[in-house]
């Protein structure tokens, strides 16, 4: 236990010994060594490189040196990720054997190790993390502690005005006015909808109940989405402030953050973070003296895309198969026990104490009229720069695509973006340039979503996406109500249709119905949007869907069953590298002299197609 | 993955690691998937015997327990093999190429996805984002991450764990 | 008086004022438009999951699901718009795609609410045809035979097994297009917690479930000239059989039913009322020694096999208080291959005893072990009201202008006690006039216990008998039961005699009886008509105490001897066991 006072006290002290962190300019002799531990950078065995520094230190013996590990640095192409400072120096693709040689020279020599530095789009080598153009179009708000501090370390969010927040609420703010704040800043719900969040905690406010909750939904279900679990992993304790703040307002004690088990870093950082502030008092009975009750716990999901919904979450939390329930009530008036429940995403959080602390004034500034703030992105697909980035709401589609994510790789052109995942839809060429928010979003035919953005180019298939989705819906429907159920299952059947060259024409209008009465008669909001990667679809590449109808043809080649492999022999040098690996055995031809493929023979798996080097191979 | 086998059991029947996990929990229904993620995690799968204990300790019908587990996909009713291979079908990962991975890793296992081979060596998942997109492709081997996945690294992964 | 608020609102353009609370169905059916429904079951399936009910509000996002969504103050409300009929006609597509369709070979056919709907929406082709979920039919149990072919996935039995009965035999699986109502790990309800209410199968639109059927069976027996086929007929079998026939729902058609059952050609037709009067006559005794003598108390009725299985599953701590007593068919089949063969000289071996039962769960019961009180089983085949219709119908019997007939002298003669057996309350309500006569030694004209009856699901009276208290409680449901059970496990009760029923309502309510439809359901008072049928029959009665039927004195007197004695317990009592809830397969 802490009194406010002594809290106080290491904030202080620990933002002089931090300076460093953000300041390259500190007046110190220590150096920080800042490694990645986001789930891509963990992944690719970032915790070895950590492990090794520290040995390798303690080995030499050398003092003034601290190995941290941090959340997500956004720039997940280039990881792991290594920074030192204060000079801010950004190591790429570092491995653990590398650890030596940044020691030896950067550390002991100040010497910077230039082959681990990483390139910049226009091929420039860039020493440090800002200068790269990765960042310069970012804003982090949401994300402004993931990368700099230990997540598991509660000292050091204090020291970058961690609790400060949900103290001048506490001790200056009426749930009014909080409720006021959040209004008044314009936030909206980051988890999809786009729902104004101070509206969300006035009608929890105003319910009656005699017990209220307070949700965290974590379960980020999008696949390739993965900005909820930066966060939880990178800065835990601004969701743990974020929902105690959200329980002061509505008049809650009691919180339930809900997480994807598939995340356990996430879940054991937030545990973590959960259980220091109950070592220092912060979470527990009359919080610092303020009569303020408030207790948080961890309940994990266990694969159930679903669960995004926040009455299946509800349900899941009470122990159930997670099927929505119906709406109304809304869980502001009826949620978890029947009780007024206030549900927002991670990322909505993850915004309020920077809204209590800087103004609503300052936070409405960010973004457009309508979509105020910023929103986090999972930049993902065909593109450079994959990594998790954060925007200004506004910027267009073309800024992220080509100036943060550096444009698509391999020479290739943009074809599309899916936003909002499963429940979104594409996004084509010609719309590169409308700006990010919840409205321009949904009159083009998809949606903001979660955050997952997920980059196409010319080699992919329209149709063969609209399936792929359709196949996830399908998957994860929660088999409640009949559009869903059994509907979504006749979509994927006619798309499966459409792919393997039996589609007949009357089956793209079948499945334009079929849409429209999913969309409008399902009970959640899954079954509302399945349909809405088809439809949109539909409307942008319409004629790749009556190509494949009408011409048995995938310009995409990625139909595989519509697939007429020819060799050009103009370009074929005749090197038998296709003859050799076909497994089908339906390639012939002499050394040097232009084979040829047996359509009958082919399999159409797409070897020679990927295997050839004068890409003399093609789908006609 | 050891497969964990009852270590002695008390005068009920019931392993005392099971004992252990239920009684951290309050005899409340909403904890039954917490108490079914613990023993998933533990045995690997959800043993009937660990349905009926559960079902008695939290007083819901077996019924319910069962439509639970089969609603979630982290809950499995079999154990799955020596060496789990799980590979990524997020939207970052299929958009890269990850349906020919799991196409490989099905013809090289002969096993279809859910399914745990008839050696017990392996078993083969389809995920959904593990959240490393920034490595897409991904497959992983019992937890452990391969990124930026081709078919010949899954093959060599493949073999390397055939060989030990 | 209601003191609700009154809400105004327009449905097609035609204003509606109803109570505050009501739903857009109610309202809708209150200005005589209906709105389609296959999952809604009023109080216990209101989930709104087949979207057959969806209709327009205007300004709302998507559609409205008319049976659970409440009415609001100037609500808009269409249910025909072209989007909403498109929708629905979608819907009906769907559930229709993934059905097994032979129709005419369905138990249910013409009394299906899905096949009602497809000639409603006049569905000539299924449009969406796709992959169909297959299922194996599980017949193994006694009582019930599942076929998730036909399943719609409504989840009403699911809701009815978990809420009404509190026994969760049966739930969701799976999830998406995989979803089925199973058991755990697809067992067959022979190996699971089912208790065979039956109740499942009344709430079914479909024919995902019904009983396990004996007609075949009984007809082969019937046309076999070796053998002498005796029929009997439960009380509450009498108060709804008329309605498989169209006829108005409480119509008692006891004459109309024995002239068929002979018609039919059973060699004998009994009536189970006098069996129940053995059993009152039998369990009074039991009640006043347990009284007397220090017993066992409270006693619990044992009438009800779907509540006897429930207590050996679920209670078998407290089997002790079960009366000791069979139910009235077991009693009256073995006194009938005990006593009758003997006093007819027929070869008991040669007699074949089937009972005509609401219910499904005595297709089990004539199953347990020590239901062979003559040393044969006591009954050979237990037909469900809704079977017995459907041999009337096979044999092309015309019922509803049937003459009235008596049953077979000398097993007919039966007392108004005995034909309330079928209703909650009414195994109580019978005993207690012999009780109350048995420990007093006085004749009383007071018969009606106003407070054992009624349709609540649980009832509690103290009865002073000439100033003896009595507690007893009453309870139908096994739900109710389960709370009953609690109370005195905990030794919270001090009852003295406690009555359960495992349907909600009792035998008029059981698992054999005519399905209503979720409509009828709605609006209906089936359970009181079907009831009031029982108590007329009570009323008009010239004996209404069981004690004082004179076929079973006489049968006392010549054959069984004394009440309780060694005889009658030879015959007239059983034994119960702890059951496994559950007989699954461990890896």
């Amino acid at each position: 236990m802490k009194t406010l006072e002594e809290i106080n006290k290491i904030r202080e002290e620990k933002r002089k010994e931090l300076d460093l962190r953000v300041n390259t300019k500190a007046d110190t002799r220590e150096k920080h060594i800042l490694v990645c531990h986001g789930t891509g950078c963990t992944s690719s065995k970032s915790v070895d490189i950590l492990n090794n520094f520290r040995k390798i230190i303690k080995e030499k013996n050398i003092e003034n040196v601290r190995v941290i590990q941090t959340g997500c640095f956004g720039l997940c192409a280039k990881g792991p990720i290594v920074i030192i400072r204060p000079e801010d120096v950004f190591y790429a693709m570092v491995k653990p054997t590398d650890c030596e040689e940044i020691v030896e020279k950067h550390i002991q020599n100040g010497e910077i190790v230039e082959r681990l530095l990483c390139k910049d789009i226009d091929n420039k080598t860039v020493k440090k993390l800002d200068e790269l153009t990765f960042y310069k179009k970012q804003m982090r708000i949401a994300l402004k502690n993931c990368g700099m501090i230990d997540p598991e370390n509660i000292d050091e969010y204090f020291a970058f005005d961690g609790y400060k927040a949900l103290e001048k609420v506490l001790k200056t703010m009426t749930p009014d006015e909080v409720i006021k704040e959040i209004s008044d800043s314009g936030l909206r719900g980051r988890g999809g909808a786009g729902f104004p969040t101070g509206k969300k905690w006035q009608f929890t406010k105003d319910a009656v109940g005699d017990q209220k909750y307070v949700v965290c939904n974590a379960d980020e279900g999008d696949p390739g989405a993965f900005m909820d679990r930066s966060i939880l992993e990178g800065d835990p304790h601004s969701v743990v402030e974020a929902m105690m703040i959200a329980g002061y307002a509505i008049g809650a004690d009691k919180g339930y953050i809900y997480v994807r088990a598939e995340y356990p870093i996430a879940v054991q950082r937030f545990q973590t973070a959960i259980d220091s502030a109950r070592e220092y008092g912060i979470l527990g009975k009359n919080i610092w003296g303020t009569g303020f009750n408030f207790d948080l716990e961890v309940r994990l999901g266990a694969g159930a895309f679903v669960c995004g919904e926040e009455t299946a979450l509800l349900e899941s939390i009470e122990g159930r198969r997670g099927q929505p329930r119906l709406k109304p009530p809304f869980p502001a008036n009826a949620g978890l026990w029947g009780k007024p429940t206030l549900i927002n995403n991670v990322e909505t959080y993850a915004n309020i104490t920077k809204i209590i602390l800087n103004g609503a004034k300052w936070y409405s500034s960010i973004g457009t009229e309508k979509s105020k703030g910023t929103k986090v992105f999972a930049l993902g697909g065909n593109v450079v720069n994959v990594g998790l980035v954060e925007v200004p709401m506004g910027v267009t589609l073309r800024e992220i695509v080509y100036d943060i994510g550096g444009g698509i790789p391999n020479g290739r052109d943009f074809k599309a973006a899916q936003t909002g995942g499963p429940s979104g839809g594409c996004i084509p060429k010609e719309h590169l340039d409308t700006p990010i928010e919840y409205e321009s979003l949904k009159e083009i035919g998809s949606m903001m979503g979660s955050g997952g953005l997920i980059v196409m180019d010319d080699s992919k298939c329209m149709v063969n996406l609209a399936k792929f989705y359709l196949g996830f819906t399908v998957d994860e429907s929660c088999g409640k109500c009949t559009p869903c159920r059994i509907g979504t299952k006749r979509m994927y059947e006619i798309l499966e249709k459409i792919t393997s060259g039996k589609g007949e024409e009357e089956d793209i209008e079948n499945l334009e119905k079929l849409a429209v009465s999913i969309q409008k008669a399902s009970v959640c909001g899954l079954g509302q949007s399945a349909p809405n990667p088809v439809l949109s679809t539909l409307r942008y590449f319409r004629d790749e869907y009556e190509e494949h109808v009408k011409e048995k043809k995938c310009r995409a080649g990625e139909c595989k069953a519509m697939m007429k492999l020819v060799i050009d022999p103009e370009l074929c040098k005749g090197c038998g590298l296709c003859k050799r690996n076909c497994p089908a055995g339906a390639i012939s031809g002499e050394v040097t002299k232009p084979h040829k493929i047996d359509n009958e023979k082919c399999i159409k798996c797409g070897v020679c197609l990927n295997n050839c080097h004068f890409k003399a191979i093609k789908n006609g | 993955m050891e497969e964990k086998k009852c270590s002695g059991c008390d005068h009920n029947g019931v392993d005392p690691k099971l004992k252990e996990i239920l009684e951290k929990y309050v005899q409340d229904k909403s904890n039954l998937i917490q108490i079914l993620n613990e023993v998933q995690n533990y045995y690997g799968y959800v043993p009937s015997k660990a349905q009926s204990a559960i079902s008695e300790y939290l007083n819901i019908p077996m019924a319910e327990i069962y439509g639970v587990i089969t609603f979630y996909s982290r809950f499995t009713l079999k154990p799955k093999g020596k060496n789990h291979i799980a590979i990524c079908l997020g939207t970052a990962c299929f958009v890269k190429g990850s349906e020919r991975i799991l196409d490989r890793a099905k013809e090289r296992l002969g096993i279809d996805v859910g399914e745990t081979s008839k050696d017990g060596m392996f078993s083969l998942e389809a995920t959904r984002c593990i959240g490393a997109c920034g490595l897409a492709p991904v497959f992983t081997v019992n937890g452990e991450v391969y990124g930026k996945a081709t078919v010949k690294m899954f093959d060599e992964v493949l073999d390397k764990i055939m060989k030990e | 008086m209601s003191n609700k608020n009154m809400v105004h609102l327009t449905i097609n353009n035609i204003p509606v004022e109803v109570e505050e609370g009501t739903t857009i169905l109610e309202a809708a059916r209150k200005v005589n438009i209906d709105i389609p429904t296959l999952c809604f079951l009023k109080d216990i399936n209101e989930v709104g999951d087949c979207r057959m009910c969806v209709v327009d509000v205007e300004g709302a996002r998507g559609f409205a699901t008319a049976c659970i969504q409440k009415v609001a103050e100037g609500m808009v409300v269409k249910t025909d718009t072209p989007e909403v009929t498109e929708a629905r006609k979608i819907v009906l597509d769907l559930i229709l795609s993934n059905h097994d369709r032979e129709c005419l070979t369905c138990s249910r056919n013409g009394t299906c609410e899905l096949q009602k709907l497809a000639q409603e929406f006049y569905v000539d082709d299924i449009k969406y045809q796709g992959v169909r979920n297959e299922h194996e039919i599980d017949d193994i149990s006694p009582s019930i035979v599942r076929n998730f072919n036909k399943c719609i996935l409504c989840r009403r039995c699911v809701a009815t097994c978990k809420k009404v009965q509190g026994i969760g035999a049966i739930d969701c699986i799976n999830r998406g297009f995989e979803s089925c109502i199973s058991t755990v790990q697809n067992k067959s309800l022979n190996d699971v917690n089912c208790t065979f209410c039956g109740q499942c199968i009344e709430s079914c639109p479909t024919g995902a479930l019904k009983e396990k059927d004996s007609t075949a069976e009984v007809w082969r027996k019937l046309r076999d000239k070796d053998t002498y086929v005796v029929v009997q007929t439960a009380p509450a079998v009498r108060a709804a059989l008329g309605e498989e026939f169209g006829m108005e729902i409480g119509t008692n058609v006891t004459g109309k039913m024995v002239t068929a059952l002979k018609l039919l050609g059973f060699d004998k037709v009994f009536d189970t009322n006098t069996g129940a009067d053995f059993t009152i006559v039998e369990e009074g005794n039991e009640f006043l020694e347990r009284f007397s003598n220090k017993g066992t108390l409270p006693m619990i009725t044992s009438c009800s096999p779907g509540w006897v299985r429930f207590i050996e599953m679920n209670y078998p701590e407290l089997i002790p208080h079960l009366s000791s007593c069979k139910s009235p068919h077991q009693m009256f089949g073995a006194v009938i291959k005990s006593y009758y063969a003997e006093k007819m000289n027929i070869d008991p071996s040669k007699m074949y005893v089937v009972s005509v039962m609401p219910c499904i769960a005595k297709k089990f019961e004539r199953t347990r072990d020590n239901m062979q009180g003559a040393g044969f089983d006591d009954v050979d085949s237990v037909l469900t009201t809704r079977e017995l219709a459907r041999m009337i119908k096979q044999a092309h019997i015309e019922f509803t202008n049937l003459e009235d007939s008596t049953f077979d002298d000398p097993m007919g003669e039966a007392t108004g006690a005995g034909a309330i057996f079928g209703v909650t309350g009414g195994v109580m309500e019978a005993a207690l006039r012999t009780v109350q006569e048995k420990l007093t030694g006085k004749s009383f004209d007071k018969l009606d216990f106003e407070a054992v009856r009624g349709m609540d699901g649980i009832k509690r009276a103290e009865i002073d008998i000439n100033g003896t208290k009595v507690k007893v409680v009453v309870a139908s449901g096994l739900k109710n039961a389960e709370t009953i059970m609690e109370e005195i496990k905990s030794g919270k009760a001090d009852y003295q005699f406690v009555e359960i029923m495992a349907c909600p309502g009792g035998c008029i309510m059981g698992g054999g009886q005519p399905i209503r439809t979720s409509k009828e359901r709605a609006t209906i008072d089936i359970r009181g008509k079907r009831a009031k049928a029982l108590y007329t029959i009570d009323e008009k009665s010239t004996i209404r105490k069981s004690h004082e039927n004179p076929v079973v004195k006489k049968i006392y007197d010549d054959y069984l001897g004394e009440v309780g004695g060694h005889k009658a317990h030879t015959l007239l009592h059983t034994t119960y066991t702890a059951r496994e809830k559950y007989n699954l397969d461990n890896e």
